[in-house]
């Protein structure tokens, strides 16, 4: 039995269905991410685990029993806010107490687990400092440690990092992974960053309109995108309207107007005679200059209208024949200064024919 | 162009701040001073202060502190700033225990009710303070409505009739009125900012509503409970309209006294000396509010 279940939930304000019959089961110990843009519903559907909401319709069961009855200070589920949230009038010793005074343990209990959350987040020197005597990384922290104390049978993070600068957000990530493993217990995150969700978590529940778009894995999300609203969301991608030529066992072969034919890996279902959308990351997209002869099939030459140095790699946008923008990567790998295409040149893309992804309208 | 120097911010600084500073210390300071001289000086023959410096000497001159020693030759003037001091306290833990309720809804009402709420509270501001006393003198005489609704219902009882006006009751009913909004508005402030969140929090971590308010909402709202409870306490200790208006003849506070010795006994020293007192004792008492205060200073 799944830990958290969603059923057929549904939520509206007013007119506005903030989520659409979702249904999804989360396991006990999974780093479990709700991943979409602002509006997509994620954060409705955390505040309904958490018992700030209720659905209007379906239900939320924990370890089988519906919450539906349970208000959220009954609940064994803590949030973390992406304000953090921290009680001003209160030090961080007895911020990261309060979830056992409410729960009237012992002083001397209070103590011991108090001193042991706030090693665990690797703050044992700020006990007695308040929260406005902290940096954004050590709230974070004490969040963390007021958030799991009570070792809730889940957590809830709530953009959590949202508001931490690019290299601390890489430091917490990290000790988050570290924690949840530690500790076991299961965490549910909300975010809008692509990039974080794909880091952190074990499966990634893309949302939009407050429907479910795909469940999957990272990596499973990254390379084989289901449609092309989750395609388009995480990562870069290219995209080409394509027309099926014929789908046999070894591969897809696909017409792109104004360019010619493509190959493409096979996959069941796409007929031919259909239409859809031809999927390729840029980094798989090789880059050459256009005398260059490369022993690639899927090859279209252009020029090189935009480029972007991102030190370890350099983004170029290549217009190709039938006018379409085309993004290719170049690792920065070589030793030595770089070399680039300037604006203008003319340039070869090509990649692999068992490279992209076919999305079938 | 030149950046402004540091003394050009100063000159201005200054200069802004001036014209207060002058009005407090030509106002408030120097009065200060004039009382302290007066209330060790002797009463003049009719009334007034006597001369500093008299050539006749079989009359009074000079400083003495004969005003001090009338002060404490007779309990009954320590008596009275005990009473005093109960009165203020009484009337600002009434306004207080009458205004949190009030202030904590107007705060957690949408926005628009706010304003009309607070216009409400400011409203009774718009008509002198004395007529709005005298008009408790009819609501409490004994033809109102109220005095007889009371006294009828004491009588189911078998009680005798008593009197609601020019009693204790009538007193601190008035007194209660006047200061209430001096109580809500801090309140009010300080409890609009609380972020909701906050509660939220609390919530999520395990506290049942009363929790939430005694571990979050309370601790958060003592800066306003502290500035109310100051601007309700010392206005409160020196009032004399009040206990003169609906207090009858036997209810003398502080602030009557002072104000029969300047325009009865015209007994100038004595009453400048009850001042000061009271002055040194309200300060007192607010330098121990403020010490308590300072303890919570660290979330402001």
């Amino acid at each position: 039995m799944a830990l958290l279940e969603l059923r057929n939930v549904t939520r509206r304000f007013g007119d506005f269905v903030a989520v659409d019959n979702v249904s999804l089961a989360i396991e006990a110990g999974e780093f479990f991410t709700l991943l979409g843009p602002s509006g997509s519903g994620k954060t409705t559907i955390l505040r309904m685990i958490a018992g700030f909401d209720l659905p209007d319709a379906g239900q939320i069961l924990l370890d089988g029993r519906d919450l539906a009855d349970t208000p959220a200070e009954n609940r064994p589920v803590h949030t973390v806010f992406q304000s953090y949230a921290l009680f001003p009038h209160l030090s961080v010793a007895d911020n990261v107490a309060f979830p056992l005074r409410m729960a009237h343990r012992p002083s001397e209990e209070i103590q011991r687990r108090t001193q042991q959350a706030l090693q665990q987040v690797r703050l044992p020197g700020k006990a007695a400092a308040y929260p406005h005597q902290l940096s954004g990384g050590e709230k974070q922290r004490v969040a963390l440690a007021r958030g799991l104390i009570n070792r809730p049978r889940l957590l809830l993070l709530d953009e959590s990092l949202g508001a931490l600068d690019a290299k601390l957000r890489e430091e917490m990530q990290v000790e988050l992974i570290g924690l949840q493993r530690e500790l076991g217990i299961t965490f549910v995150f909300v975010t809008h960053a692509q990039d974080e969700a794909l880091a952190l978590s074990h499966r990634i529940a893309v949302m939009n309109r407050g429907r479910v778009e795909q469940l999957d894995e990272p990596d499973k999300l990254y390379g084989f995108p289901r449609n092309r609203f989750v395609a388009d969301f995480i990562g870069n991608i290219n995209m080409l309207d394509a027309q099926v030529l014929e789908n046999t066992h070894g591969h897809l072969q696909l017409g792109i107007d104004g360019l010619g034919e493509v190959l493409a890996p096979s996959m069941p279902g796409p007929m031919a005679g259909g239409h859809g959308l031809l999927a390729l990351r840029p980094e798989q997209v090789r880059i050459v200059a256009g005398s260059e002869d490369i022993d690639l099939k899927n090859r279209f030459s252009g020029q090189v209208r935009e480029l972007l140095y991102h030190g370890d790699v350099t983004i170029y946008t290549v217009a190709l024949a039938n006018g379409a923008l085309f993004k290719a990567l170049r690792p920065n790998s070589t030793p030595g200064r770089a070399t680039f295409f300037e604006v203008g040149d003319a340039v070869t893309v090509a990649w692999r024919h068992d490279a992209g992804v076919f999305l079938h309208d | 162009m030149t950046r402004p120097t540091i003394s050009r911010a100063h000159l201005v600084k200054w200069l802004v701040s001036s014209p207060p500073l002058l009005f407090l210390l030509l106002f408030f300071v120097a009065p200060g001073i004039i009382m302290v001289v007066a209330s060790f000086r002797y009463p003049g023959e009719f009334g007034g202060l006597a001369a500093l410096y008299s050539p006749t000497p079989n009359l009074p001159s000079g400083l003495t502190a004969e005003a001090y020693r009338f002060f404490f030759s007779d309990p009954i003037y320590a008596e009275i700033f005990v009473k005093s001091f109960a009165v203020a306290l009484a009337t600002t833990f009434i306004c207080l225990l009458m205004a949190y309720p009030l202030a904590l809804l107007m705060a957690r009402s949408p926005k628009r009710q706010r304003d009309l709420m607070v216009l409400l509270v400011i409203m009774p501001f718009a008509s002198n303070f004395l007529i709005r006393a005298y008009a408790w003198m009819i609501i409490l005489g004994p033809q109102s409505a109220l005095s007889r609704l009371t006294n009828d219902f004491l009588l189911l009882f078998h009680a005798g009739p008593v009197p609601l006006l020019f009693s204790p009751v009538a007193v601190l009913v008035g007194m209660v009125y006047v200061h209430l909004p001096f109580m809500i508005l801090p309140l009010y402030t300080n409890l609009e900012r609380h972020d909701p969140l906050l509660l939220d929090a609390a919530q999520d971590l395990g506290a049942s509503a009363w929790q939430r308010f005694w571990r979050v909402t309370f601790p958060l709202s003592l800066p306003g409970i502290f500035a109310g409870s100051a601007l309700v306490f010392i206005p409160a200790l020196g009032v004399f309209a009040i206990p003169d208006i609906l207090g009858g003849t036997h209810d003398m506070l502080i602030g009557n006294l002072i104000k029969e010795q300047f325009l009865g006994t015209r007994d100038w020293p004595f009453g400048s000396a009850l001042s000061i007192l009271l002055t040194v004792a309200a300060l007192a008492w607010a330098g121990l509010a403020a010490g308590l205060a300072r303890r919570w200073r660290h979330y402001a």
